[in-house]
């Protein structure tokens, strides 16, 4: 199984092929959902998509890191990261999907 | 946010497109992702973040209640790694 990777032109494609607007307005409603996606996350909310999976942002309190290399200690300073978690729909697809 | 406030938010934005139309093309995007990881690809969207597909090795796991040893096959999960951009406004940076 040769690896593929898909971008924005993929998705946006599938949406032309379904709904048959311009490959324009296609590439732009793909945009939007992103957009939106990250709006809310950025506002601390989750997205919650069903039969798809949840991104979540949690909080990361401050700590001490070292750089590996030097041995270094770095402060870390608390940030908040995105977390995203597949639903069992999507789990199941990509197990059985990916069996050999 | 949930779906369905997804699907109005971008229904709202476009007064020209048919409910049901705006619904078939969120659902279409998620699909596509999904449909992709099944079929072993990555989908790269820079600025929002990257799905690919982890493989986890056999093991030997435990059934935690007996601790009886059983075998867990190789197997592949869904991974999404956060997009650089997205990363940065979430801490309040561009």
């Amino acid at each position: 199984m040769s690896e593929k990777t898909l971008t924005r032109m993929d998705l946006s494609e599938a949406v032309f092929r379904e709904v048959g607007l311009s490959r324009n307005d296609s590439a732009q409603l793909v945009e939007s959902v992103l957009q939106h996606m990250s709006d809310a996350l950025v506002r601390g909310e989750q997205v919650k998509i069903s039969s798809f999976g949840t991104f979540s942002v949690r909080e990361k309190a401050a700590r001490v890191g070292r750089n590996p290399k030097t041995g270094e200690e770095v402060p870390i300073n608390p940030r908040r990261v995105l977390t995203f978690r597949p639903s069992h729909l999507m789990k199941d697809r990509v197990t059985e999907g990916n069996k050999r | 946010m949930i779906r369905s406030e997804l699907i109005q938010k971008i229904a709202d934005e476009n007064p020209h497109l048919y409910q049901r139309d705006v619904e078939r093309i969120v659902n279409t995007i998620f699909e596509e992702i999904t449909e992709a990881m099944a079929n072993g690809n990555r989908v790269e969207l820079r600025g929002f973040g990257a799905f690919s597909v982890k493989q986890r090795d056999a093991r030997i796991g435990r059934n935690p209640r007996t601790g009886e040893a059983v075998e867990v096959e190789e197997k592949h999960v869904p991974f999404f790694k956060t997009g650089k951009l997205l990363r940065d406004r979430l801490n309040g940076k561009s």
